[in-house]
């Protein structure tokens, strides 16, 4: 281990680091160019799917049900015109161990973690995932730490944030908290070269090959209850909260594997004008994850994680993506909780409520599935998190939700029919995938090879 | 005097402000990089004084001794009348037949 902590040094042994931390030479991978080989970096974890489904039951991860909601799908249908407002379902991730379908991403990592002799890993995360790594390290018997960013220049964080640290403590797990800052990085970098742990990365080859489980149990299970009505069908569109794009692309993949069509649609909270690494602005937004703030960098350029290439490669995957409002989000997730009973948390109902406002563009005999949900308590809840923010001085309102400007109101849809997906322009991040990888990709010729170009073909989905 | 032994968290600049790269906002440009950090207090030391701590996974850290035995601070934050609203016109719509 070399001696110079320093920021430049630390970060000019990235690649060191991170190669002796993951185990993955991703070299192996690059092509030409620009190019990488995507599907041979995602068959080299040198686990079967199988293999990923015996390990994840092993932990009682997966196998979540899935639920009809009736009581929203008639609210749709009240609102849709004559004949339209597709059946809406939802598979209730929340029932996983530690309440999200991050324990899918967890449990490979840390699983090889193990096996390869690693004493412990390291996550740099302040959503969910935190809590899904430290569970599997709890289990295994690995040591666990994890890196948040957690608070503004003041040391006030949300109360979704502060509630992950509870966790991840309660699991067992050391927590660092940092103020907000990409240079997080750093702080992650030291630790895993002083550790000599693991980096369970939420972007690796193992975290993603975790969720394609996701994507085949969703299939099977709309599969079987329609076929016990009488008609097996497939859905019509699945719809999947989007951040850094993981749960897109092994959802998405996981219906592949079993030919499996549906449209896929990805969803993000509209955190339009506020800046993710502003100190200011960190805690005037209501959504720690499925937003914007992260959907849209991480579509248009995947490599900005913290691995040299990321498994998580949304464009690929998606059909559309849309936008909701935060105010939307909130109100969803109390009807989810007066009109199903169901208690969840507001950042896993991004999904929910695009899907509420898309089954009304759909005859009522389609079948729309919202592909998670997540647990709620203390912190972690629309109470807490519009108390806060309202404490921060946001105006919260009912009202036009169009009318919602992030980081200053929160409007509550003044009627369920005010709810809206609103549809964001592929070609557009299409496009700025590919200024992205002739930007920061090592091209030097001025004409892209044939390898390149099909590459840039299956990044963008074209 | 915070005793040897107890679990507290401490302190500690990662980076100063014009240590930080220029790539981030100007306001978060103009505040350092802080770091907090939990762990058991290894010599007496008063708060607000530099300190050493093991941390859970047994590694050294130093820094400036915020607090002893830190509480968890999460809970359900105060009453928002407007959420009790949601529910209450959602039944209305659906359940009446108008
Ligand atoms: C509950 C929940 N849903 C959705 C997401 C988004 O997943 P991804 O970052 O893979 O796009 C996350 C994580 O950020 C999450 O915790």
């Amino acid at each position: 281990m070399s001696n110079d902590t320093s920021y430049n040094a630390v970060m000019g042994r990235k690649s060191e680091i991170l190669k002796q931390a993951t185990n993955i030479d991703f070299s192996q991978f690059e092509m030409e160019g620009i190019a990488f080989d995507y599907e041979k970096m995602m068959a080299s974890i040198g686990y079967t799917f199988d293999q990923i489904k015996e390990i994840q039951q092993r932990q009682g991860v997966g196998d979540t049900p899935i639920l009809e909601l009736r009581n929203l799908t008639a609210l749709a249908r009240k609102c849709a015109k004559p004949g339209y407002g597709a059946r809406i379902f939802i598979k209730d991730e929340g029932a996983n161990p530690t309440g999200s379908f991050k324990d899918r991403r967890a449990v490979t990592s840390v699983y090889h973690a193990k096996r390869l002799g690693y004493k412990g890993v390291v996550a740099a995360t302040s959503g969910n995932y935190g809590a899904a790594v430290a569970s599997q390290a709890a289990a295994l018997g690995l040591g666990c730490i994890i890196v948040q960013e957690c608070y503004d220049s003041k040391q006030v964080g949300q109360p979704e944030i502060l509630e992950k640290t509870r966790k991840c403590e309660a699991l067992g797990a050391e927590v660092i908290q940092m103020t907000v800052g990409p240079e997080l990085f750093y702080k992650f970098l030291l630790v895993l070269e002083e550790t000599g742990y693991f980096s369970a990365s939420l972007y690796s080859p193992y975290g993603i090959a975790g969720v394609e489980t996701l994507g085949v149990e969703l299939a099977d299970q709309i599969r079987s209850i329609t076929a016990k009505e009488g008609k097996q069908r497939d859905p019509d569109a699945v719809i999947v909260t989007h951040a850094g794009g993981g749960n897109v692309t092994g959802t998405t993949r996981g219906l592949r594997r079993r030919n499996c069509n549906s449209q896929v649609v990805a969803v993000s909270v509209n955190l339009k004008g506020l800046h993710m690494a502003s100190d200011e602005h960190f805690n005037r937004k209501s959504f720690t994850t499925g937003h914007t703030g992260f959907g849209f960098p991480f579509a248009t350029w995947p490599d900005r994680s913290d691995m040299p290439r990321s498994a998580a490669r949304p464009l690929r995957y998606m059909d559309k993506y849309v936008l909701v409002n935060q105010g939307e989000v909130f109100y969803i997730t109390e009807l989810l909780a007066n009109l199903e009973g169901l208690e969840r948390g507001p950042a896993g109902n991004t999904s929910l409520s695009a899907a509420f406002a898309l089954a009304q563009e759909m005859p009522q005999d389609n079948i729309i599935v919202v592909q998670e949900t997540e647990y709620t308590g203390a912190g972690k809840h629309i109470q807490p998190q519009l108390s806060f923010a309202r404490k921060n001085g946001l105006n919260i309102t009912f009202g036009e939700p169009d009318t919602e400007v992030a980081g200053q109101s929160i409007v509550l849809p003044k009627h369920p029919t005010m709810i809206k997906a609103r549809e964001v322009d592929l070609g557009k991040m299409r496009n700025s995938l590919i200024r992205n990888h002739l930007e920061h990709g090592n091209t030097t010729k001025d004409r892209l090879s044939k390898i390149e170009l099909d590459f840039l073909a299956e990044e963008t989905n074209v | 005097m915070i005793k040897k032994g107890t679990w507290v968290i401490i302190q500690k600049t990662i980076l100063a402000p014009d240590q930080r790269p220029d790539n981030i906002p100007e306001d978060t440009k103009q505040t350092p990089l802080v770091m907090w950090v939990k762990g058991f207090l290894q010599e007496d030391t008063a708060l607000g004084q530099p300190a050493t701590i093991k941390t859970k996974m047994n590694r050294t850290e130093t820094g400036t001794l915020q607090e002893a035995n830190p509480p968890t601070l999460v809970d359900y934050g105060e009453y928002v009348p407007e959420i009790t609203q949601i529910g209450t016109q959602a039944r209305e719509i659906l359940f009446s037949d108008i």
